[in-house]
């Protein structure tokens, strides 16, 4: 891999740091008038999603990280492992729990998620931001009430819970925003 | 505007009109300031066959070629104009200021920009502490219809450090530095093995952002090994000396830096030296002494104190603004 020195650190740039594979948040270049320059970065540590803080002299370099984002459709999860399909070339990855983290309480067979990959092995699954999934478990509907107020916990499809309006029923189809994890609207099929 | 709207290549000044018309009062201000107290105005060259040997100031380049220089000559454009300057006032100048553009390679972000403006001047007669005096009242001056400060500060190097950074720049050791850094949970990548490094690297993580917090704070007496080009004494009951030199920093930002004048032709000369050793260390490229600088040192510097304050940074404060670029028409990215 290239290494980038600190006058190429970017937001976006993806960098090995103790090991570990992370991107770049931000890069902020201090320096006294007549002292040191230093670049000081956040990144966040792409393995386990934690922000840290870091300072280097500026000049000082970092290897980059063979990190790429792949759009990829989701197969099935086998009790293990999740299945992921890249569309153009049928090639198949698998994650394991880790990995998917989160993201597996918005994951529905045959969507399309971002899977990206470190050295080739995936390191961190996204979901779309809006998804649409059928409510699989809620409450009786209060019929006419639209108003929004209130709500309830509905489970859905995925085994995700949401909180959604009363009016909503089991079988309903919703769109969800999964960056916040809250119901958006219902959907059409 | 953020950051990144600022930096973004448009064809439309950064700054508002309304900054830039602040500007120009700023500048008018400033003229008047120095006129009521007979300081003269003066102007030196941008372009100069010689710069400052500062292990960490880079300076630009460029090539001049024409009559006189067939083969081109290598010309520095001025981090500051304080040869020049100096030059002046070993010619019995007097009084002198200069409003004017300051270049430094390498030097770009929130509150950097490689080419900004500096209001430079110089006291003959007066120490440092006179001349923080005549800083603050400028500054001052310049704010009052801005920002609502209180009385300004003074402390010396060691005092915001021990305050601020919990350890005496002075006297601690290496690992001393060291343990305060990662004390504040300050993680540095890079190998700091260089104290005048380490300082620099609390200076800027722990003390800088305390420093001015609703009022002008002077720091002063900075480490020998910083001195540039101001002159060393010796604390009283001290075995260490310090050097007559000051910044200035409202709201964690420097915005000036001041020395009592170095006027010894020999000791400037061995500084340049051991700047240039240190340039050797770190791999940059060496600065030919200013033989003409020397020659007037040599000629007599009246003892006098400089200080070159940031206009553009005052500016950005002024206006409220969070990235200097919201001071400059044209920054780097749109210049």
């Amino acid at each position: 891999m290239a290494t980038y020195s600190t006058s190429e650190f970017r937001a976006g740039l993806k960098v090995m740091l103790d090991n570990d594979p992370c991107a770049i948040l931000e890069n902020e270049f201090v320096k006294p008038g007549k002292g040191q320059a230093f670049s000081r970065v956040k990144l966040r540590n792409l393995k386990n999603g934690r922000v840290i803080e870091r300072t280097f002299k500026s000049g000082d370099t970092l290897e980059g990280a063979d990190v790429v984002d792949q759009e990829m459709q989701y197969l099935y999860n086998d009790g293990e492992f999740w299945h992921f399909m890249m569309l153009d070339t049928f090639e198949q990855y698998s994650a394991d729990s880790n990995v998917v983290g989160d993201a597996r309480k918005w994951l529905k067979e045959q969507d399309v998620c971002t899977v990206t990959l470190w050295n080739n092995v995936p390191l961190m699954i996204s979901p779309p931001n809006f998804v649409q999934l059928k409510v699989a478990d809620t409450d009786p509907g209060v019929r006419g009430d639209t108003s929004g107020g209130g709500g309830k916990p509905a489970t859905l499809e995925t085994g995700a819970v949401v909180r959604v309006p009363l009016f909503i029923e089991i079988g309903d189809l919703l769109r969800i925003d999964t960056r916040s994890g809250e119901y958006v609207s219902r959907a059409k099929e | 505007m953020k950051w990144e709207e600022l930096v973004r290549g448009d064809w439309r000044p950064a700054a508002s009109l309304d900054t830039l018309r602040l500007r120009a009062h700023f500048l008018t201000q400033a003229r008047a300031f120095f006129a009521a107290r007979s300081v003269l105005e003066v102007d030196t060259p941008l372009l100069s066959a010689h710069t400052v040997s500062d292990p960490h100031l880079d300076s630009l380049d460029t090539r001049y070629t024409g009559p006189g220089a067939p083969q081109g000559r290598t010309l520095y454009l001025q981090t500051s104009p304080e040869f020049a300057m100096k030059r002046l006032l070993a010619a019995d100048s007097g009084p002198i200021y200069q409003i004017c553009k300051a270049f430094r390679d390498g030097e770009a972000g929130r509150l950097h920009n490689p080419e900004f403006t500096l209001i430079e001047w110089y006291r003959p007669g007066f120490d440092q502490q006179q001349l923080m005096g005549e800083v603050d009242e400028l500054v001052s001056t310049l704010l009052r219809a801005h920002l609502d400060l209180a009385p300004s500060e003074r402390l010396s190097y060691q005092q915001a450090f021990m305050r601020h950074a919990g350890v005496d720049p002075h006297r601690a050791t290496l690992d001393e530095l060291q343990a305060a850094l990662r004390a504040h949970g300050i993680g540095v990548v890079s190998e700091l093995a260089e104290r005048d490094t380490l300082l620099d690297a609390l200076l800027t993580h722990c003390v800088e952002p305390h420093l001015g917090q609703g009022r002008l704070c002077f720091i002063y007496d900075y480490p020998a090994a910083q001195a540039a080009y101001a002159s060393l004494k010796r604390l009283p009951g001290e075995d260490y000396r310090v050097a007559e030199r000051f910044e200035l920093y409202l709201s964690g930002i420097e915005l000036a830096n001041g020395f009592h004048e170095l006027g010894d032709a020999a000791e400037q000369r061995q500084r340049c030296n051991a700047h240039n050793a240190a340039r050797r260390r770190i791999g940059k490229r060496e600065i030919p002494l200013d033989e003409r600088l020397l020659a007037a040192l040599r000629h007599g510097l009246a003892d006098c104190a400089g200080v070159a304050l940031g206009l553009d940074r005052l500016l950005m404060l002024a206006c409220g603004a969070q990235h200097l670029a919201a001071a400059l028409a044209f920054p780097l990215y749109r210049a």
